[in-house]
């Protein structure tokens, strides 16, 4: 056997793995990785954070259906990395960290840029991995992609000495699969289970399906689909589920939770069956999980056992593989007519729909959903857009329909402001061919503006919407709603966002009027950079409809009348 | 409510921290928590009391198996079980205590396992309540230092719990 370093063992390892493209930033005790990558063929990407870096893997993870690596050193290079990791922690996406650590021998001492990353990380990766010996480095790894990619995905961690980098041994790869002796993540669904929930279906009358991100990640849309259209059940969308179901299907209700449709949530309160697939009855789901969907039983088929039972009560609950779950389901289930339930539902829809903004004549104001949806209509539907945290993110969800898998990316459980520009160069280099729209708020698009000179430099293209509304809106939102208006540290001064891109040799526009949007969306699509647009969007506006945290999914605060709205051109609540 | 659960573990750097630091996410407390070997080298096993209800105990049971390192949990609420729980205690002897001590020794099968001029160490193995028993018979006494190992617990009769069908 030929003899490798430990350094050398790392890029084999991923380049066995499949990997082409990291994320990193080079630092001490990474320093013998990046001086063996030289002799890899592997794509590196220099941030400007690594927090930029996690994001970035995250986004490559979610746009490609792989896995995303990210690099860093020791010390402050690891700890930059905590809050990416936590991101894709809280919904469930598939990266591999690798950090250097200072030599063996110095753990323990205090050493210069020295700290506990496996130990801070603990709560917030699926698993992590300290290595201090060159053996250890290859089963860490292959464990380490096992474990991202498999049963409920997640980040992994695998933290290197410098040591162990350096040193050498004889290695070969060894081609065997990962076993893990407590790590069973693929249980067989067993037929009791699928009976029981067969018959609690038959037995609904008013069932709505609730698609969650599990309907992407284990590729089930097809079978999701022939499962509705069979027992003709509606579907409600939660936030990371859009685009698993086409948001042009007529089963396909929208999305549900604290800016659901307002008839979306009735539904669900109405139903007398719930079907959960792939979805975890989060907060901002459920509103008040004592008042929730009281007259429904509750179907929750997850690929995660901790999370039946925990939120929210399951009368029947199937642990596994959503694609399978439903091929196994679908063979025993006769075809069923709801037409009533569902023209009821759309009943519902009442004057909503003639409350939508989109609606509204032009009056000289810009609002964000004007601009969202106008991107949409304009990129046929067809782009990957990935959204920071806040109002331009609800906006989003509510005005782009999305009509395909992994063509929304946001941060949705942990709500990381700085997530969408790396997580949008990420999706852009897991699918160079697609069109990648970062839609971002003026406040998180500058907690990682430096990652524009990540883009320059890479000549990575996406376009960049900044839907600048001069406040943090949603929390300015929040205190309008809950707080008398008392405006505390929401308002926001930010630098000139089109001097900002040509700093960084990128194109740069400012919208004010909505009859502009058209012609610099266009230009932008057509620009073979990355371009910047900063929107001046309507200050005040808020997103509706909402439930207040904590209250009943039942108990929305509505979109204020048209001819309202129409008068002030602000928000009149 | 107790709730006793054991967890079949890899004996590898971090296992314990990765568990401990579990029932502090998830805000569980540990009431005790005792680690050891098995009968099968690089297995060991835990043994978690914690104060719940059976649905808390059943959550708990799911975020072990989250865990890589926990290969099998069984849950000792539901089944008949042999627990036991080890006390060391030191107890003050003055001239007329001595008498009450080997009084309480002799009724509640504890052992003397030292001796010094001012003091007398007393072991008392059994079922927890036993053990809390004991020791309050001996407070009036005056305990000047105790340690309790935690419980240990093994369900009853001839199923044996066992990592050998997970290799």
């Amino acid at each position: 056997m030929p003899k490798r370093t430990g350094a050398q063992i790392i890029w084999e390892c991923l380049v066995h793995e499949g990997v082409h493209t990291v994320f990193g930033y080079p630092g001490g005790a990474i320093l013998p990785a990046y001086d063996a990558m030289l002799d890899y063929p592997i794509r590196h990407v220099l941030v400007r954070h690594e927090q930029g870096a996690t994001h970035m893997a995250d986004g490559f993870a979610r746009a490609g259906g792989g896995v995303g690596v990210a690099v860093a050193t020791s010390g402050p290079g690891a700890t930059n990395m905590v809050t990416g990791i936590a991101t894709a922690m809280m919904d469930s996406s598939p990266i591999v960290c690798i950090t250097g650590q200072v030599p063996g021998k110095l753990i323990g001492y205090d050493a210069f840029q020295e700290t506990d990353i496996t130990g801070i990380t603990l709560p917030i990766t699926k698993h992590s991995y300290l290595v201090t010996r060159v053996e250890d480095i290859m089963p860490a790894i292959k464990e380490a992609f096992h474990l991202a990619k498999s049963g409920r995905p997640g980040p992994v961690l695998v933290d290197i000495t410098k040591d162990a980098q350096q040193a050498s041994t004889e290695w070969a790869w060894d081609p065997a699969g990962v076993t893990l002796r407590g790590y069973r993540p693929n249980r067989p669904v067993t037929r009791a289970d699928i009976a029981a929930a067969a018959d609690l279906i038959r037995q609904a009358r008013r069932p709505v399906i609730l698609a969650g991100q599990g309907v992407i990640q284990s590729g089930a849309t097809r079978d999701l689909l022939a499962l509705a259209e069979r027992i003709d059940a509606p579907i409600a969308m939660t936030l990371l589920g859009l685009g698993g179901v086409p948001a042009s299907h007529p089963l396909n209700l929208g999305m549900m939770g604290m800016h659901g449709e307002a008839w979306v949530n009735h539904a669900i309160q109405e139903a007398d069956l719930l079907l959960a697939f792939g979805m975890r009855f989060d907060d901002r789901v459920t509103g008040n999980a004592k008042t929730y969907a009281p007259h429904a039983r509750k179907i929750h088929v997850d690929i995660d056992p901790s999370e039946i039972n925990k939120n929210v009560r399951a009368d029947a609950a199937i642990v596994g593989d959503l694609r399978e779950t439903l091929e196994d389901l679908l063979e025993g289930l006769e075809a069923a007519d709801h037409a009533e339930w569902i023209a009821y539902i759309h009943s519902m829809k009442g004057d909503a729909a003639v409350r939508d903004i989109q609606k509204l004549p032009d009056n000289g104001h810009l609002y964000a959903a004007h601009v969202i949806n106008d991107i949409w209509r304009l990129t046929g539907g067809n782009a990957v857009v990935v959204t920071d945290v806040g109002q331009h993110q609800m906006w989003e969800a509510q005005y782009y329909h999305h009509e395909t898998p992994r063509s929304l990316l946001t941060s949705g459980g942990l709500g990381t402001m700085g997530f969408a520009l790396p997580a949008a160069i990420g999706a852009k280099m897991a699918r160079p061919e697609a069109e990648v729209w970062a839609v971002v708020g003026d406040g998180g698009f500058q907690m990682t503006q430096a990652e524009l000179a990540t883009a320059a430099q890479e000549g990575v293209k996406v376009n960049v919407a900044i839907i600048n509304n001069g406040y943090l809106g949603m929390v300015r939102q929040w205190q309008e709603f809950f707080y008398e208006r008392r405006y505390a540290a929401t308002p926001l001064r930010s630098p000139d966002f089109v001097k900002l891109a040509e700093a960084h040799g990128l194109e740069g526009y400012r919208v004010e009027t909505r009859a502009h949007v058209s012609d610099i969306v266009e230009r932008a699509r057509a620009a073979d950079g990355t371009v910047i647009i900063d929107f001046r969007v309507e200050q005040e506006d808020s997103v509706y409809p909402m439930v207040p945290a904590g209250a009943d999914l039942h108990a929305m605060i509505r979109r204020p009348e048209p001819s309202v709205l129409a008068e002030t051109g602000a928000d009149p609540i | 409510m107790h709730h006793t659960l054991v967890a079949l573990v890899e004996d590898k750097p971090g296992v314990l921290n990765r568990v401990a630091s579990l029932f502090r996410r998830r805000n569980f407390n540990i009431e005790s928590l005792t680690v050891g070997r098995t009968a099968e080298p690089g297995v060991s096993r835990m043994t978690i009391v914690i104060d719940s209800d059976q649905a808390s105990a059943e959550r708990v049971t799911a975020y072990l198996y989250k865990l890589v390192n926990v290969i099998q949990v069984e849950d000792l609420g539901s089944v008949p079980a042999v627990a036991r729980d080890l006390a060391l205690i030191k107890v003050a002897v003055g001239g007329h205590d001595r008498a009450a001590l080997l009084r309480v020794v002799d009724e509640t099968r504890a052992h003397i396992v030292d001796t010094g001029e001012q003091t007398i160490t007393l072991e008392i193995t059994g079922e927890p309540p036993h053990v809390d028993a004991v020791i309050s018979r001996l407070e009036p006494l005056g305990i000047i230092e105790m340690v309790r190992t935690g419980q240990v617990a093994m369900r009853r009769g001839d199923t044996a719990l066992s990592a050998a069908q997970y290799v």
